[in-house]
């Protein structure tokens, strides 16, 4: 196809991505380096029959006409980067002097927002993402053995988990494993303790949090693997059993093999979209115990009154991007290769 | 040997059943649960109460309330949040089709480099978490006026939508030969009349498929809608998660429940009537990617 054809079919999808996916990486990049102005004081005398005092004010139109002139804030360098809610060097710093042993310091460290978000949000990705795998290919390898009349009927439910909003499915669960909810006050009477509470423990929350990862994501995996299952040549099964492997050995060294691709492809999309989990946390209101990076960018959204934070947001986003690019970089790079010839042949 | 294979088809089927038990009763209890009572669905006393609904039948007289579902629908408005879902569903579906099927067309044709290039940016695109792209949409909509209306939402959920549904949608046209748009071209066909009378009427069913997974995008998408939407026009997962800050102080969530299986609703027939075209969407990524 020639180059200006090829411009015209796809100048309108290009610019979308342009305009609303590229620019705002720039412009994270220039507002994460600006903050917000301090206030405009005033130091007003407040006459009264007893005497003058002077009082310091905010000078609230004065703030207003600041805001308006330079939007942006006032230029920060890398401050925000460094402060106490962001990268806290200079906490590190002290922590690191202060504490008397490693284990001392990495409590410390992980009450400090960003560390306890990025622990999470990495925690998250690489227990959540390895699970949905395995339990997706068991779930392809127990269905694919079932008689064709049930099979429709079972992808049908197992996809149910998958196409529910993350927000809705995280907030159904969470009414059940409430302690109020049946599997909550099940656990209650189980463990005879009456004031047991998944909210209540960090590590419960983040398990909770774990199981819904995998609830959610698991028929990714498992449709994918399934429909892979139905590729595998037939002969190269039957071979393998005339030369006397056995179940096992046919998974392990027919099927797992032929499935290695898709495992690939579901590792990627898994790592995307774990980096970013958000929802699950508003939906069990866990910020308490768990907080993941795209939280605490909402969270500057939310917090205050009214006020944005938005360099502290933007310097948050501009580190959670460089995670997942250190993340990305090694599948992007195998992709690549191995694409690479197929395309540039066309 | 059969008796081994007997144990293992036992280890099989129990597993698929407590994964299907797992699936689906949190939807079947919550459903259920939805027509009763607060008391009822968060039993304090007994779990049976949610099955039987005695508190609702003391508190309304019946065993089923539609209590929640006027609450959510009539009082707190839900239909306003429902409608606005609609239209901007409908709006992000049609318009990503729209952009994709050109854009993914030309991927699939184009032969050079670049095209190559492209791809892996929207790789890159596609990793990016969303809220990082709405913190640096937020300041320029408050200072051009553009914050807070449909429009501005449905115009972000389809530019982030773009990554996904050129992929898709470029390998779904790699698997049409290349003579039959060539063929249409020596009948005296120009390149756009090609691809919108010979190609696209063989696409439909990839466009179709690519077109459920920019409706789940839109519908399901939490983080764009909450953070760009003023209170008004609000669509219903933002909705819903307002309800639990609301609400839940006024002790009416089932408010909340009630549009949580009604926001459901939609999702499962999607599911029943387009299983087929879902799954064979999620395979055709990976089967190319």
């Amino acid at each position: 196809m020639p180059h200006h054809t090829f411009f015209k079919f796809i100048w309108p999808s290009a610019l979308a991505m342009l305009i609303f996916i590229a620019l705002p990486i720039v412009s994270i990049s220039i507002q994460s380096f600006f903050i917000e102005h301090e206030k405009v004081l005033v130091v007003v005398e407040n006459c009264t029959p007893f005497g003058c005092k002077k009082e310091t004010r905010v000078d609230i139109e004065a703030s207003k006409v600041l805001e308006e002139e330079k939007p942006l804030g006032r230029f920060n360098w890398f401050g925000t980067y460094t402060n106490r809610n962001h990268l806290a060097f200079s906490e590190l710093n002290q922590a690191w002097k202060e504490s008397q042993n490693f284990n001392d310091f990495l409590g410390e460290v992980f009450n400090l927002p960003f560390y306890k978000a990025l622990s999470f949000t990495l925690s998250y990705t690489f227990i959540v993402t390895p699970l949905v795998i395995i339990i997706g290919f068991f779930i392809a390898l127990a269905v694919n053995r079932l008689p064709s009349f049930f099979k429709g009927p079972t992808i049908f439910i197992c996809l149910l988990p998958m196409i529910i909003t993350p927000l809705i499915g995280s907030l159904v669960l969470f009414w059940m494993i409430d302690a109020e909810g049946i599997i909550g006050s099940l656990l209650q009477i189980i463990f005879d303790d009456q004031n047991l509470s998944l909210k209540a423990s960090p590590t419960l929350t983040w398990v909770m949090l774990f199981v819904y990862g995998v609830w959610h994501h698991a028929p990714f995996a498992f449709v994918v693997f399934y429909a892979g299952l139905q590729t595998i040549p037939r002969d190269a099964l039957e071979s393998a059993m005339i030369d006397g492997a056995n179940r096992w050995e046919q998974t392990r060294y027919v099927i797992i093999p032929h499935l290695m691709p898709l495992a690939v492809f579901i590792s990627l999309i898994q790592l995307m979209d774990n980096f970013r989990v958000f929802e699950p946390i508003v939906g069990f209101n866990a910020q308490a115990s768990a907080t993941s990076l795209s939280w605490l960018i909402y969270n500057d959204f939310r917090s205050g009154d009214g006020d944005m934070l938005f360099g502290s947001a933007a310097a948050t986003s501009i580190l959670t991007i460089i995670g997942i690019s250190i993340l990305m970089t090694p599948v992007i790079v195998r992709t690549w290769s191995a694409n690479k010839p197929v395309i540039g042949a066309r | 040997m059969n008796k081994k294979n007997n144990w293992l088809n036992i280890l099989s089927l129990s597993f698929i059943i407590i994964w299907l038990i797992l699936a689906s009763v949190p939807f079947l209890w919550t459903l259920w649960g939805s027509f009763k009572v607060e008391a009822d669905f968060f039993s304090k006393q007994d779990w049976r109460n949610a099955i039987f609904g005695v508190r609702t039948l003391v508190e309304t007289g019946g065993i089923f309330t539609l209590n929640g579902y006027k609450g959510a629908w009539i009082q707190e408005e839900f239909w306003r949040a429902a409608l606005n879902t609609g239209i901007v569903t409908v709006s992000v579906v049609t318009i990503s089709l729209t952009l994709g099927t050109l854009g993914g067309y030309a991927l699939a044709r184009s032969g050079f480099r670049y095209a190559f290039w492209i791809l892996i940016a929207a790789l890159i695109f596609r990793a990016m978490p969303h809220i990082t792209l709405v913190s640096g949409y937020l300041l320029p909509f408050f200072e051009l006026g553009l914050w807070g209306h449909l429009s501005t939402t449905i115009v972000v959920l389809v530019a982030i939508n773009q990554p996904f549904t050129l992929w898709m949608l470029h390998s779904f046209f790699s698997t049409i030969p290349k003579d039959l748009d060539e063929s249409a071209m020596v009948d005296g066909c120009t390149r756009f009349q090609a691809f919108r009378h010979v190609i696209i009427p063989v696409m439909w069913p990839g466009v179709i498929t690519t077109g459920l997974f920019s409706f789940l995008l839109a519908y399901n998408d939490f983080a764009i809608t909450a953070l760009l939407l003023t209170e008004t026009n609000q669509t219903m997962v933002p909705k819903i998660a307002g309800f639990l800050g609301s609400a839940q102080e006024q002790g009416n969530v089932m408010f909340a429940v009630a549009a949580v299986v009604s926001a459901t609703v939609p999702l499962f027939m999607l599911v029943m009537f387009f299983q087929r075209q879902i799954v064979s969407g999620l395979t055709a990524g990976a089967v190319k990617g």
